[in-house]
């Protein structure tokens, strides 16, 4: 396989426009001869087929849920960058392209992220035109704030709900554009396959979740923005339906998967608090601006907070990283979380938590502030807890969040399968091996409101695809599998459900692909996985038919996907001989516990490619080379 | 604790449903709604009957998927909580739970607890939008914004369509759905332009949907996981009258070609 990212000549701040002018256009009234087909309806797939509909495209939009506003974009609380510089404090697209490939821990592509940066503001407007109620100054402004330790306050934001707020506005962009006709909407539709016919991808198999119908969908290209697959751990912040199979299938039909093995794991979610936990829920990062992370000095200590003294107690991110202390960036926080608690000092049901301490904040600025700041949040902690957090530390445990990983693209967002696009999530471009807080739904919202929209008219006018028949020979090949695949997990008709299954493939997964990865835990994980696999498809069972709607056979589906890349994680996870960013290899680190990136050997996207079943699979790799940003140690002690 | 459920179950849209009495055992106060569903689910798989069918995705209160009426009441007893944001300890033990999917006409039962709430999408489609295409967007600072009508916009602005509001009206009205719409885009100078059509088109699909009238008892707000005021549905009615006046009334969606 070759890897031709087709990035743009000549200097950085030229690329993006270098290639808007040679792109080849599509005459405005072929547009509607063409049908697009886009996978997901979050902030990357609302936003591209809203746009790709304006520019008189015919586009199919898909997804699983009831409705289209309710992807998972929704949840995001904190914000959205741009460089704006509204404050005037010295930001900029090169800065906010600096700090985005540095965050990343240098394994982002300098060409994607500063296009990134440069968009930023017009997302900004974009949203702002559609209504989208940001916040506000009393003199009628914008407001920002500072986030994720950034040194600029570039962070627009509608109280502790931007993502439902962006969301809505490409949801509501979309409805505009299905009420004239542009786009056909698919809810309740899952995407099991991708069609590809003579190396180009030209459609998808989808399940009616109503009627259980397998039907084909044809076009001239396809987008998947399908979202991330945090959910291989079971427990993460990501929505209960948010799974792989969309990119999954598409890795199989010859799609590269580039670097699986970096996932986020956010410091500040709600610790799990029970065997019936079924998912967790994350606490905006800002509460990190006031609250104190401690635990007990001694292990096993099980007084109440109030009880320990303050000579008792461990703020150990102060105590570690004393210029950035509560602030550290996110990997750094959720490792030290892990540390004290394997040490036995954690706190709350099963000693998996830490305290976050508001008792110092609302003595220094009062209840009011705190409330003024926070209260939503204290809120919600309470209702989930039934802890008051303005008395008792509230209690928190790192969790999967982000996964930064996806399918490779090239610079115009398409994948190794010509016509084949992947957007936001689902893709591995931006953030590198860590994203940076308030820089997902820029990038979602990028991708979709002002990369794709361009790039998919410059592959129609190159590829010019050809009509293709219904009952073209793969066509027919592709729905008989995805058939075939549902009658399979329905004839298994053994004694554990999808999500005794889905369980203990998380645990295995959080335990040695979590937060620190060892050669000797990875290797046992791809030993157990196999092994989990089998038994999956000797025990599983699956109640009803799959003529109907039946939840059980959705979850049976995307939990044999997460098992197939589980291993994939792992076998990425174990190759990758250093630490970067979410992944954290206890063999490669500093003498005193930090991060040890090795440039020389390790500077590249690991594509990898799948060679059939059980064949292992292909690595390929795209050197990733510095010109702008230069290469350094992050440090934040 | 232990609880005595009894859950309306309905195999699809056209067939005969009806309570069934399931027993919750081992209930952890600890657990969410949903939660306890999964695990009362997860005993009939094991049993090898059909576990019970809910919408459900984010469950932290703001996709808008889940809703259930949890003893005659959208989205159970906590007030501005969705069913997936209440918790066990809001009961207590032996109690007996009633649970149905939403009821109204608008929102025909696709199986057990999961109705289709399409005619909610197909409102937002009448003219819940700001017509603007990508890239014609001025400078964001360019129109400032009174601060409190851009709150008070992001108040109405926070619905998370999950359908409560006409689960709980007498008279299953779609009005504080569509009220709070309204109420988002006409405060903003962005929403202007299109203020008169968007009222009359989006209460014309409203009713077009089968949706009820609103006689204001304000059920609604009640169960509104997010509370959204029916002080949005006056401002509904003032943006419908004066459209009415204005100009022309407008089909709905459903009745054009």
């Amino acid at each position: 396989m070759k890897l031709d990212a087709r990035v743009p000549e000549g200097p950085i701040q030229e690329k993006w426009d270098t290639r808007k002018f040679d792109m080849k256009l599509v005459n405005p009234a072929n547009k509607r001869k063409h049908t697009v087909i886009v996978v997901g309806t979050g902030l990357a797939g609302g936003a591209a087929a809203a746009s790709l509909s304006e520019l008189g495209y015919q586009v199919k939009s898909f997804c699983f849920q009831d409705s289209p506003r309710r992807a998972h974009s929704i949840a995001a609380q904190g914000g959205i960058n741009a460089a704006k510089n509204y404050p005037n404090d010295g930001d900029s697209v090169y800065r906010l392209f600096y700090d985005t490939v540095k965050g990343g821990d240098f394994r982002s592509r300098e060409s994607n992220v500063y296009r990134l940066a440069q968009v930023s503001v017009n997302i900004i407007d974009q949203a702002t035109a559609q209504g989208v109620p940001f916040a506000r100054e009393y003199g009628g402004l914008l407001a920002n704030r500072s986030f994720g330790g950034a040194q600029v306050s570039r962070t627009f934001y509608a109280r502790g709900q931007t993502g439902q707020q962006l969301l809505l506005g490409a949801y509501q962009a979309m409805e505009k554009e299905i009420d004239k006709g542009g786009i056909t909407m698919y809810p309740r539709h899952e995407m099991l396959d991708l069609i590809v016919v003579d190396g180009h991808a030209r459609g998808i198999v989808t399940r009616n979740m109503v009627t259980g119908a397998v039907e084909p969908h044809l076009a001239d290209a396809v987008v998947l923005a399908s979202g991330g697959y945090g959910n291989v751990f079971f427990l993460s912040t990501n929505a209960k339906g948010s799974n792989c199979t969309a990119i999954w299938r598409a890795y199989k039909r010859g799609a590269a998967f580039a670097n699986p093995c970096y996932t986020q794991i956010h410091p500040t979610c709600i610790p799990e608090s029970g065997e019936h936990q079924s998912k967790l829920t994350l606490m905006s990062e800002s509460l990190r601006n006031d609250g104190r992370v401690w635990v007990p000095k001694a292990k096993g200590d099980t007084r109440k907070p109030n009880e320990i003294p303050e000579n008792e107690r461990d703020y150990y991110l102060e105590r570690k990283y004393p210029s950035f202390g509560n602030l550290s960036p996110r990997d750094i926080a959720s490792r030290g979380a892990k540390e004290v608690c394997d040490e036995g000092r954690g706190v709350g049901p099963g000693g998996r938590g830490v305290y976050l301490d508001f008792a110092d904040a609302i003595k220094r600025l009062g209840k009011e502030k705190i409330a003024e700041r926070y209260g939503n949040l204290f809120e919600m902690y309470e209702r989930i807890t039934d802890e008051n957090p303005y008395e008792v530390p509230m209690r928190i445990y790192p969790a999967v969040h982000y996964t930064m990983g996806g399918l490779w693209v090239d610079y115009n967002l398409m994948s190794t399968i010509p016509g084949l696009h992947v957007a936001g999530e689902a893709n591995f471009s931006d953030h590198g091996a860590n994203r940076l807080g308030a820089s997902a739904l820029m990038q979602g919202l990028s991708d979709g409101y002002f990369v794709i929209p361009l790039t998919i008219g410059d592959y129609l006018a190159t590829a010019k695809p050809k009509p293709l028949a219904a009952d073209h020979p793969e066509v027919l090949a592709t729905v008989k599998q995805v058939e075939e695949r549902t009658a399979k997990l329905l004839g298994i008709k053994g004694k554990r459900s999808p999500d005794s299954f889905h369980r203990e493939l998380g645990r295995l997964m959080w335990e040695y692909c979590g937060m620190a990865r060892s050669r000797e835990g990875l290797e046992h994980a791809l030993k157990r996985i196999p092994e989990l696999r089998a038994e999956f498809w000797r025990d599983l069972t699956v109640p009803g038919t799959g003529e109907e709607l039946n939840q059980s056979l959705e979850k049976a589906g995307r939990v044999a996907d997460f098992m197939e890349l589980a291993e994939l994680m792992c076998l990425d996870a174990l190759h990758r001989e250093e630490s970067c960013g979410g992944h954290f290899r206890v063999e490669h680190q500093t003498p005193d516990g930090e991060a040890l990136r090795n440039d020389a050997e390790f500077a590249y996207v690991a594509a990898w490619e799948w060679a059939g079943e059980d064949k292992a699979p292909v690595l390929n790799k795209e050197p990733l080379e510095f010109e702008y940003v230069h290469l350094a140690t992050r440090s934040y002690k | 604790m232990k609880l005595e459920l009894h859950v309306w179950r309905q195999s699809g849209a056209d067939a005969k449903g009806d309570f069934a009495t399931y027993e919750a055992n081992d209930v952890s106060p600890d657990m969410s709604f949903l939660e306890m569903l999964d695990s009362v689910n997860e005993s009939l798989i094991a049993r090898g009957e059909m576990p019970i069918a809910f919408d459900h995705d984010c469950r932290e209160g703001i996709c808008g998927s889940c809703g259930m009426m949890i003893n005659g009441v959208a989205h159970g007893p906590q007030r501005g909580t969705a069913t997936c944001q209440l918790h066990m300890r809001h009961f207590t033990d032996g109690e007996v739970v009633w649970i149905e999917p939403w009821r109204a006409g608008a929102f025909p039962v696709i199986k057990d607890l999961c109705v289709n709430r399409g005619a909610l999408d197909r409102i937002i489609q009448s003219g819940g939008y700001v017509s603007i295409a990508t890239g014609n967007a001025q400078d964001a600072n360019s129109i400032p914004i009174r601060k409190q009508d851009a709150d008070n916009a992001m108040d109405a602005a926070a619905c998370i369509g999950c359908g409560a509001c006409v689960a709980a009206c007498p008279n299953g009205s779609a009005s504080l759905f569509t009220a709070a719409k309204i109420t988002h885009l006409g405060l903003l100078p962005q929403g202007q332009p299109e203020r008169d059509r968007r009222a009359a088109r989006m209460v014309a699909q409203m009713d077009a949907e089968g949706f009820g009238h609103c006689t204001l008892f304000g059920e609604c707000q009640e169960a509104c996981p997010k509370e959204i005021s029916i002080d949005t549905i006056a401002r509904m009615n003032y943006d419908f009258i004066g459209a009415a006046m204005r100009s022309r009334p407008e089909k709905p969606v459903s009745a054009e070609g």
